[in-house]
Order: structure tokens, then sequence, then C-alpha cells
């Protein structure tokens, strides 16, 4: 037995398209109870790749794995009376109804919040949509990739090289950011209700969510009407800075931060050079000695010191050269070791093999019953010590859960 | 009626994006949030506070445009945690308080005094989130990170980027907005369990662990079918990989640096395509359906990019968006922010009251309550603008105590 989690006794119907699934797993692996419902056919993510050995199949998508870990899973054709009957009957012993979806599939009288809240006043409602409910650009189609487009991510990432697109980063990160604000939102409504006693309506707005999470990107027009400009791995800006990514001795990238700046930095280059035996191969030492002799550095004096900004151009020829004679992970950590706020740029699964990750616990074997085996996940992304997350169970098969929740439903008197 | 959180007090010493975003959140819905800042070094841990933008170009610790829109509706006090006095007074706040966030490297709120034990001693039930890029335990918990860092090691950045390219990564610290809403969901889920069961707790969340949750159909595929995402032509960001979608990119438009992203999803997305555009390539049997257009990406990448570049972004998506086809101009700070429709009507961008700045836009949410929604007036604070409503107010010092503690420098 795992023990309970924060949200144990929370129950969740979930009613989502891909912009609100993640927002029901990360209620579901803190500890609510998710019941998600699909039509009979299958919720259409269970038809996304990638498929377990490349077969699709309705319980083989590895992303609806992902996306729906710890739920149960029903199925209600809502084209039929006496189902969408059930699907009230849900709603009404919920907490928590969570909806994603167009402004049309939304609005459905009958699930509309007005009429939920009479029969369950506690009842707190979080619909997720892309531009928000009763807005000028609701009819709007859009998918992660026009979200992240409009909403501001989009313009800031990409390359030096302008003639090449601006790129979104992959994922379907503007997805995850609207779940996050969905369960942020529901948590303060949870925490309002314990004061109250009442629930209420949320609305959830993808592409503001994805608006106000660029960083300069708005608070530089919103401040001093300035404009970001795309830059090759590192933060967009009004002016160019220099590059900080480097292509180490084994082929990888790293991401090689702040160079040193402080005599002791250019001391902890020194030893490091001269640890690996490149001293004498390294040209520049000498600038280097200088920089770590130096008692201060007058950062304000900077354009008229020339052997300042000598000994700058020195340290930053230091760390490229030391990531060429390195690997990624050599240098990541030996330059970390030291001091340096470095990054190695992993493949997202060469994390889960990273000894500090792997020392924490974060990947995770879930049991596969019908498959008879297990399989590694991402684990927490936060360790509470007293109610931990903790994948429950793998993702539903389709239907799983029909007989137990219809069951409780009937004996409930619904 | 706003003010849902105002019986929550939080002890705050986050900072910069990653820590200050977390609070932020439950400031606008009326939490009192206490920054506590170190009158030594003038708050300058916090290195936003100083930091550009300004407004007018004028500069100082209390001008900083980035900090201001990070710490909107929380209260603001200095206090010299080297001193004795400096300390008692901490303890005084800590036992009034719900929460104490922090977003250090690990190890300085020990080498303070105030880790986990010694806050629990104060307060049995507080609660206390820890915030860093390595979390507090593990092989690299001494390694130091930014937003950009957290991004590399967590998968994030390679995950961003054109094949036969270095990785293209975020132009903006996606981790440290990221992190902050994992922190701000950790505190509220840790006051949920707390009202459950009237116990507090630590919880130690890792940026680096909190990104790596982002990737997870990827992850699998390496897990299950040992496909890594590091191979011959990936990854493709701007493609799409899950649901496949063809034609699915950012495509360039009529001016220079224009652009619109287009994600045809299905057979009827293309037939509309078709319509659209009027296009003959557009109507071939060939690219009916979706193994059709899997097969043939490229040359339908060049074949649009050829429709794009001769229309204006604006009006390309509206006809594009007619037939139903998601379409979005790559809209840069000015136009989403200033002239989007959708944005204004939202009421995204709202104005506040700095004491120094004067009126300034910052970032609104993303989300509407029905009864209890946020409300974002107040400014970042200056620093110790709240010395007097904090010490005095809340822990009962006379206005001669406050002064004198200026003079000796704990305030």
């Amino acid at each position: 037995m795992t023990a309970a989690g924060p949200l144990e006794g929370l129950r969740v119907l979930e009613l989502c398209d891909e912009l609100g699934m993640f927002a029901g797993k990360l209620l579901a692996d803190m500890g609510a109870e998710v019941i998600k419902v699909e039509p009979p056919e299958g919720d259409r993510t269970r038809a996304w790749p990638p498929f377990l050995d490349d077969e699709p199949g309705p319980d083989r998508s590895l992303s609806f794995w992902h996306y729906n870990t710890s739920k149960a899973s029903v199925t209600l054709d809502l084209r039929e009376q006496g189902e969408r009957e059930r699907l009230r009957a849900l709603i009404a012993r919920a907490d928590i109804f969570l909806q994603s979806g167009t402004p049309e599939g939304l609005a459905r009288e009958d699930i509309a919040y007005e009429a939920l809240q009479e029969t369950n006043p506690g009842l707190i409602m979080v619909a997720l949509s892309p531009f928000g409910q009763g807005m000028p650009r609701e009819r709007e189609a859009a998918t992660d990739l026009t979200i992240l487009a409009g909403g501001g991510p989009v313009w800031s990432c990409g390359y030096d090289d302008h003639t090449l697109p601006p790129m979104r980063g992959g994922g379907n990160q503007g997805y995850h950011t609207a779940s996050h604000f969905a369960v942020m939102s529901t948590l303060v409504a949870l925490l309002v209700r314990d004061e109250t006693g009442r629930g209420q309506h949320i609305d959830v707005n993808a592409h503001a969510a994805a608006n106000v999470t660029t960083e300069a990107g708005s608070y530089s027009w919103l401040v001093a009407r300035q404009t970001v400009q795309r830059q090759t791995g590192r933060h967009a800006g009004m002016n160019p800075s220099m590059p900080s990514q480097v292509k180490c001795a084994d082929g990888r990238y790293v991401n090689t931060g702040i160079p040193p700046r402080r005599p002791e930095s250019f001391a902890a280059v020194c030893e490091w050079l001269e640890t690996l035996g490149l001293t004498n191969e390294f040209l520049e030492t000498p600038l280097l000695e200088e920089g770590m002799r130096r008692e201060r550095f007058d950062l304000a004096l900077l354009a008229q010191d020339e052997e300042l900004q000598a000994i700058f151009g020195a340290g930053r020829s230091a760390m490229n050269f030391l990531a060429s004679k390195l690997t990624a992970y050599e240098f990541f950590t030996g330059g970390q070791r030291r001091g340096f706020q470095i990054g190695i740029i992993y493949s997202p699964e060469e994390v889960l093999e990273d000894p500090h990750f792997v020392a924490r616990g974060f990947p995770v074997e879930v049991e596969h019953p019908e498959l008879g085996r297990t399989v590694t996940y991402p684990g927490a992304p936060y360790r509470f010590h007293r109610s931990p997350w903790c994948i429950r169970r793998r993702a539903p098969l389709l239907g799983e859960d029909n007989e137990r929740v219809f069951a409780e439903l009937e004996r409930e008197g619904a | 009626m706003p003010g849902g959180l105002s019986h929550l007090r939080i002890c705050d010493f986050t900072g910069q994006l990653a820590g200050a975003g977390a609070t932020r959140f439950l400031a606008v819905f009326g939490a009192q949030v206490i920054r506590i800042e170190d009158p030594v070094h003038q708050g300058r841990w916090d290195i936003l506070r100083g930091m550009p933008p300004y407004v007018d170009d004028r500069r100082g610790v209390d001008l900083g445009g980035a900090f201001n829109n990070h710490n909107v509706e929380k209260l603001g006090v200095t206090l010299n945690l080297r001193t004795e006095r400096g300390k008692e007074l901490l303890r005084e706040l800590v036992a009034i308080s719900d929460v104490v966030a922090e977003n250090f490297s690990a190890g300085v709120m020990e080498r303070l005094g105030f880790d986990y034990e010694a806050l629990r001693a104060i307060r049995e039930d507080i609660i206390y989130v820890s915030n860093c890029g390595f979390g507090h335990e593990g092989p690299y918990r001494e390694f130091k990170t930014w937003g950009p860092i957290v991004q590399a090691v967590s998968g994030l950045t390679f995950s961003s980027g054109l094949p036969d390219q270095p990785p293209a990564g975020w132009g903006y610290s996606y981790m440290d907005h990221t992190g902050a809403y994992y922190m701000a969901i950790a505190i509220l889920m840790a006051l949920r369990h707390r009202a459950r069961t009237g116990e507090g707790q630590w919880v130690d969340l890792a940026c680096t662990e909190a990104g790596a949750t982002l990737t997870g159909p990827a992850l699998l595929d390496y897990t299950v079918n040992g496909r890594p995402l590091r191979r011959e032509g990936s990854p493709d960001s701007n493609r799409s990989q899950h649901p496949p979608m063809v034609p699915h990119g950012v495509y360039p438009s009529l001016e220079e640096d224009t652009w619109i992203a287009i994600a045809c999803r299905d057979d009827r997305d293309w037939a509309a395509l078709g319509e659209a555009t009027g296009e003959g390539w557009a109507r071939q049997a060939r690219f009916a359906d979706l193994m059709g257009r899997l097969a043939a990406q490229g040359e339908l990448d060049e074949l649009m990019a050829g429709w794009t570049r001769a229309r204006g972004n604006f009006e390309a998506a509206a006809l594009l968006q007619e037939t139903g086809i998601p379409a979005a101009a790559v809209q840069r700070p000015r136009e989403r922010i200033d002239e989007d429709a959708n944005t204004e009507a939202w009421g995204l961008w709202p104005a506040v009251q700095h004491r120094e700045m004067g009126e300034v836009r910052v970032d609104g949410l993303p989300v509407h309550f029905s009864e209890t929604d946020w409300r974002i007036e107040r400014g970042g604070p200056c620093l110790g603008e709240h010395n007097e409503e904090v010490f005095g107010g809340l822990l009962g010092l006379s206005a001669a105590e406050i002064a004198a503690l200026g003079e000796e420098g704990v305030l």
C-alpha cells in the first residue's frame, strides 16, 4: 500500500479532449479518484501514436498511457438520453467536473454549470478551451501548434538565422500549460470551498495561458515597448547575446552557462586545465592566470579595460576548448563540480539513465498486468514527504471500470 | 468577490521567476504573501530587482520591470538573518504563517538555521516547499541551475529544433514559469492535505524532474519500443508527432520575418485546405489520405510555403479559419498584447500601481472564476515597503522599535 495522496477522497469526473487530459493525470497521481468518460469506441487520443510494438489498438497508445495514469475509464454514448442521465448522475456525486474542448462541446445545455450546480452546490467545474468561453476568437479551430504560435512562445524560439522558421518546442507544451493553470485553479477553488461550502465555475483559456508564459517576451513590451528577437538555444532578447551552446567531443551539445567572470572562476578553469594536462595546449592560459591574479574586476570599466576584455574572451574560449576535449557528461559534471552553471543537453530518454535521477528514484516501474510486464514511466514532479505522488494504476483499458462505477451509482440510488 | 485565499499567510523567501511566480498565483487570490529580503544586499539576491526592462529608463532596486511583474499583490519586508533579533522576528513570523516557500540553492535554509526540522519546531503543521534545479537530495544537490540549464538537463531543450541543426531550445525560461506552476500546485496540495489530516510537511521540488515529466510520450516510446528521440531526422518539433498531422508547420509569409502556423488535422481539414487555397496540388488524389501526405511531408511543406509566401500571415490565417482549419499568425509581442481582440476582451494585461514606477501593465491570469476571481492592482513591493505593516501590524512592534531595528541593521 502506498501512503495516501493529498487529494485522497476527492472525486473528479473528466470529460476532456487532449487539452485537459494532463490536468486529470496531475490530480489522479496525487490521489484523486478521476473517472474519465469516453465514447463507446474510446477517446480519440487512444488512436495517437506511438503504440506498443508500433501496432495500433485502443489499449496500445503510449501517449494515452502517459496521460491517463491513475484514472478509471467508463464509456457512455452521450447521444443516448439514458446515458446522458448517467453522466449527470456521475457529475452530481463529483467534487470536480473537469471538461475541455470547443465552445460548442462545452456549451451542451444539460451539463451547463447552472443546471449542475442546483443539484450539487459544492461542484467545482473547470472548463478548458482554446480561447476561453464567450471570447471574440472562441470559434477559431486550434491545436497545440496554433495556440503556441498565436500566444507568443513560438515568436521567441528558434535560431540566430531568421530565414529558418521560429520554433514550437516539442511535447504539446501548450496543452500542458493550460492544464497546469486548470490544476492550480481547481486547488484554489477547493480551498475556497473548504471555507464557504460553495463550488464555482472556472474558465481556462489556453491562448491566454501561452501569452502569460513567455517571460520577457511579454514584459519587455508591457513595460518598455521593446520586442525580443529569437536566438539559437538561448533567451530571445533586444540585443544579440553570445552563443551558449557548444558541441562536445562526443557530438552532444552542452549549454555552457555563464562564462568565468570572477577571479575564483578563473582559478577554477586553470585548475581544470591543469588536471586534464591541457594547460599548455590551451594558448590563452596566460590571460586566465592574469584573471586569477587580479583582485577584483570592475565591470563598470569593462569598455575601457582592454586587458579585462581579453581576459573575459579567454575565459569563454577556455570553456569552449574544454568542451571540445571532453564528452558532454564529463564537461557538465566537471564544470558543475567547479561551480559553473553548465547543463548537458539530454535527449528526454537520456534523463532516465542519469545517476542523479536514478538515485532520486525518478524513473518508476508501473505494472501492466494484462501484458504480464512492467513499464518504466517518468516519476514524481515533486516529492511530498507525507502524502506522496504515485501512479496508482496504469491507464485504464477502454471501459475497464464500467461495472464497478455503474454499480456504485445504482447503490447510491442514482 | 475576490480574496478567496485571504485566510492564508505565506512566509516567502522566493525570487526570480521559478519561485516568485508560485507565490504570485496565491497572492492574486488574496493570500497574504510576505516577501522577506536581505537589507544588507538590498534584496539583490533576486537579481530581477534591478534588472531591465525599466519604465522611462529609470534604474534601481525598486525599478526592475520583471520584478514588478512577478511580485504583484505581495508585501515586502527586510530582515537581516545574520542577527539574533532578525532570526527571532522570523520565528515569530513563521509561527503565524501557513507556508514557508523558497527557491534558494539546496542547503541555504539549513545554513540560515531554518530547515524543515527547525521550522517544524516553531510550528508543528508548517508547510515547507523548497524549489531548486536538482532538489535537496541526490548526487547533484550542490549543482547550480537557472532556467536554460534546467531545460537542457530535463530533455526540453533537445526537444525543440530542426533536424541537422543544433537544438533551438526555448527562447525564455519555460521551466521558470513551469517550475513556479508546479510549486504553486505543491503548496496548494499540501494545504489540502493539512486541511484533511492536520499534518504539515516538506515538499522537495526539483525543477529538472518537473521538466522531465513533460516529455512523456517520447520517454515511453523509448522505454517500451526502444526508440530514442535522438535519432536520424529527429526531433523536428514544428511537425506533429502525437498525433500525426500533415501539413503541419510554421511557414513563411509575405513580409520579412513574418510567419504562419498551420495544422491540417485530418482528411476533412485537407479537403477544406483544397477549397480554401484553390491550389491544384491540394486536390491531388495521392495526398487525399494521411498515409499519402505523411509519405510526402517535405514536398507538401514546400508547396504549402509557396502558397503562404504570397500572402500576409493574418490574412492567410483568417482565410483558412473560415473553413475550420487551425491556423494562426506567429504573433509578435505588439500584435498579441495590443492588437489581439481576445487578450483585450479577457482582460489579460491589467495595470498595477507601483510606488516608484507608477502605472505599469503586467501579466494577468488565463483563468476566470465565477465567484472568487483574481485581482491584480498593487505593484511589486519596494524594498522594505511593508516593514511597518508587518512588524508593527502583525507582530506588534512600535514605530520606535521598528525605527531602532532599522538603525541597528536588523531591518
